[in-house]
């Protein structure tokens, strides 16, 4: 008990992550890409396609958060400091992002908050990979407590994550559109979306080579006997997703492409986990370390347990109900 | 610089907290009209209701929208700002938050999404349904975050280990003493402010000779709910103080002024407290009220302020005067709808139009109290973070004075632009008012053909909207 809670509250919480990764990581994609629209129409186009469902979509941030101060308080109280100031600009961020869905409709000049859009979308997600950076690359910690520089985190490695993540959601946000919206858009994105999967390989293999050159703890990971055997598929697999999901951007099954990045994106997440499993806070605080209370913890997977079959009832009804391809110039009020 | 954290990490998340709770105010009272707007449609099959139910969507849909993007900060602040605190408190206050997460934000911005998008794919019950379950949900949220506040204040139901909070008892710590009062308080303040905002909107309707019928309606539906809710506050109120005199009395002495607990204490209308001399200055008061309230007992004695010492005593001036401000409020609200319901029966409200003029002016008092309340609640508990537990000053983070005020900066202007153009578009929407909602152009699905005259209408509409 002692030794499994914390591990599954890890998987709870990782879920978590993983569903707003690739939830809201279409959303901020858009916004990502928003500027490359050729009117306002095709804007709302590609707005409407996702109006119902950003607000659901970044609850699972909330939910993040609010979850890892739950289960593992010490590893939150440590992160988030250490982390200051890409955690509150990505939050400055995601305000803009979201009141430009609403002010947006109301405003009779869209382009403020077009702008307030592209430009939030992309902070939120730029700062969202500098934190990850800063998490895979560690942070110091003494006594349980936060103890490095205010600007460890600033680093090429982090930066570059940044960048990355750019790429990544704008590659889930063209996806999206190649499923959920036709005509020109739907046109465009699938050419964006060839492009963005170079940029997106690219990024991987520099991840993926450097950090194991970076940072010994991630090379033993990887490239100690026996766990070598187990782990190559994990970049093979990738390499076939990725050309397959290069194929699929030719023929015509719409949806097929944004399945495809999906997958990629939790190869990629699952990567990481494998690099940093046990640490919470790498290089030294594992999930047992930073674990709050058994009870806090019971009382959390109880309420989970209970709860997110439900939630994901209600999801997946929402998606139903605003099933199928948006079309150019439809508004979204 | 020599700026202290504790002062700027307060500073900070009492301007994100203070902004944040300006919405839910809100929304929680203005999804809980809009469903019953819904019901009454769905009931009377007037028209008029459900045109009033869409224009009031639209304008939870803009303080929704800030309501949502200034709470999630908020999930995060508590690590940024309050990191010792998520230690020794998170066993605690984090899965509180986590069930508020789980049972209420998902089902707040699902359905949410119905019944913004959703009304031309749904049947008329469940659009309806999908407003009551948002209602549901904000009343739930609510329910959540005063459970962890409540605890802060009167915490039970745990035990310390090293200095660390753990859970002992799940359903004492979150029924704890405290609880019942605020979230009644707490709701009903939620269901005023809003009562207030629309019964400003109708009056405004009704000075300016547009949307008479819906203002009526706004009117009579405000006017009704808040004779009742109003004097229930001062109720509620009342024994919230009780209950806070019981756990918390030097918050309750901060409240009243009350320096010495040997005499009884006199109600101070308006004074300065000094603190230095621990005395108050300028004072009208009414003699031994604040004993008749809180003792019911004309002689009765409840502590001072100097029962305890100084380093243990809130600042007494936030929450001496924000608890004025409450008040003031408070019976303003009273006697407004009370005089309301007056001339409703009089049959004089729609041609009374001094009165018309005052609550159309008035529609931001509900707020105002709000923050009132809270500064009152919250500051009345310093010195501590968690009442008895943890003080303030040792509840923050390893952040530098200079990063929290570069964000503090940064938070205030963001905010400010925000706030004013959030205000700024809901003022445009209500000066519309709700006839433009009834010429909304049918929304496409996908699996119905559109007529050319609808195509046409969409061409012409484009994104002029």
């Amino acid at each position: 008990m002692e030794w499994w809670l914390p591990v599954i509250s890890a998987g709870v919480i990782g879920a978590a992550v993983a569903m707003y990764v690739i939830l809201d990581g279409f959303d901020l994609g858009i916004g990502i890409l928003f500027p490359f629209a050729r009117n306002e129409m095709q804007r709302d186009q590609m707005m409407r396609s996702i109006a119902p469902f950003w607000d659901g979509n970044e609850t699972w941030l909330v939910l993040g958060g609010a979850g890892l101060l739950a289960v593992f308080p010490a590893a939150y109280a440590v992160i988030m400091p250490a982390l200051y100031l890409p955690v509150i600009v990505m939050l400055l961020a995601l305000v803009f992002r979201g009141v430009a869905f609403e002010f947006r409709i109301v405003s009779y000049s869209k382009v403020g908050w077009n702008t307030a859009f592209t430009v939030g979308s992309t902070i939120a997600t730029f700062s969202q990979g500098v934190i990850l950076g800063g998490l895979i690359q560690g942070i110091t910690v003494e006594n349980g407590e936060f103890a490095g520089g205010h600007f460890d985190w600033a680093t090429p490695f982090a930066l570059m994550c940044g960048l990355a993540l750019v790429a990544g959601y704008a590659l889930l946000g063209a996806t999206w559109l190649i499923m959920k919206t036709e005509g020109e858009v739907a046109e465009r994105a699938r050419d964006q979306a060839r492009i963005l999967l170079f940029i997106v390989l690219g990024f991987m293999a520099l991840v993926s080579l450097y950090t194991p050159y970076a940072f010994q703890r991630i090379a033993d990971r990887w490239f100690s006997l026996p766990n070598f055997y187990y782990l190559w598929p994990v970049p093979l697999v990738t390499a076939l997703v990725s050309f397959l999901l290069w194929r699929w951007l030719e023929s015509h099954r719409d949806s097929l492409p944004f399945i495809a990045t999906i997958v990629l994106f939790l190869l990629g997440y699952l990567g990481l986990v494998i690099s940093s499993y046990p640490y919470l806070v790498p290089p030294t605080l594992t999930v047992w370390d930073t674990a709050a209370a058994p009870s806090s913890q019971l009382f959390m997977l109880i309420g989970t347990i209970c709860l997110l079959p439900i939630i994901l009832g209600y999801i997946v009804f929402i998606y139903w109900l605003f099933r199928g391809k948006v079309r150019e110039g439809e508004t979204y009020h | 610089m020599d700026l202290d954290p504790v002062l700027l990490a307060r500073i900070q998340f009492a301007f994100t907290i203070a902004f944040h709770i300006i919405f839910p105010s809100f929304t929680i009272g203005l999804s809980a009209y809009i469903t019953t707007l819904g019901v009454m449609w769905l009931r009377t099959d007037d028209e008029r209701y459900h045109r009033l139910m869409r224009f009031w969507t639209k304008i939870f849909a803009v303080s929704f929208a800030m309501g949502v993007v200034s709470g999630i900060v908020l999930s995060y602040q508590l690590g940024t700002n309050w990191s010792r605190f998520s230690v020794v408190a998170g066993n605690i206050v984090g899965p509180l938050i986590g069930y508020e997460v789980l049972t209420a934000f998902f089902l707040e911005a699902t359905f949410l999404g119905v019944l913004l998008f959703g009304f031309n794919r749904v049947p008329p019950w469940l659009y309806v349904l999908s407003a009551a379950i948002v209602a549901l949900g904000t009343a739930i949220s609510a329910f959540w975050i005063l459970a962890a506040n409540s605890w802060m204040q009167t915490p039970t139901g745990h035990e310390m280990r090293d200095g660390i909070a753990h859970p002992v008892d799940w359903l004492a710590i979150i029924f704890n003493p405290s609880f019942p009062y605020r979230f009644a308080h707490m709701l009903n303040a939620a269901y005023l402010t809003t009562g207030f905002v629309v019964l400003a909107v109708g009056a405004r309707y009704l000075l300016a000779g547009k949307h008479v019928e819906d203002g009526r309606i706004m009117l009579r539906m405000s006017i009704g709910l808040m004779a009742i809710l109003a004097p229930l506050q001062l109720l509620i109120g009342d024994l919230h103080g009780l209950n806070t005199l019981e756990h918390q009395p030097i918050k309750i002495a901060a409240m009243e002024g009350h320096w010495d607990g040997s005499k009884p204490g006199d109600f101070t209308i308006f004074g300065w407290p000094d603190e230095e001399n621990e005395r108050n200055r300028f004072e009208i008061a009414i003699p031994n009220a604040a004993s008749l309230v809180l003792t019911h007992s004309w002689n009765g004695l409840f502590p001072g302020l100097t029962s305890v010492p100084p380093d243990q005593r809130p600042p007494v001036l936030n929450v001496f005067f924000s608890f004025r401000i409450m008040l003031a409020v408070g019976f303003y609200m009273i006697a407004a709808a009370l005089f309301g319901a007056f001339l409703w029966w009089r049959g004089q409200l729609f041609e009374t139009r001094w009165y018309l003029r005052v609550v159309a002016s008035t529609w931001w008092t509900g707020f105002v109290a709000v923050i009132a309340g809270w500064v009152v609640t919250e500051s009345g508990r310093q010195p501590w973070l968690v009442q008895d537990i943890l003080r303030t000053a040792d509840g923050i983070s390893p952040v530098p004075a200079a990063s929290l005020l570069g964000t503090i900066t940064l938070f205030v202007i963001c905010y400010g632009i925000v706030f004013w153009m959030g205000i700024y578009y809901i003022n445009r929407l209500i000066n519309r008012g709700p006839e433009g909602r009834a010429l909304e152009e049918p929304e496409g699905l996908p699996s119905r053909p559109l007529t050319a005259a609808e195509e046409a209408a969409r061409e012409a509409i484009g994104s002029g909207r």
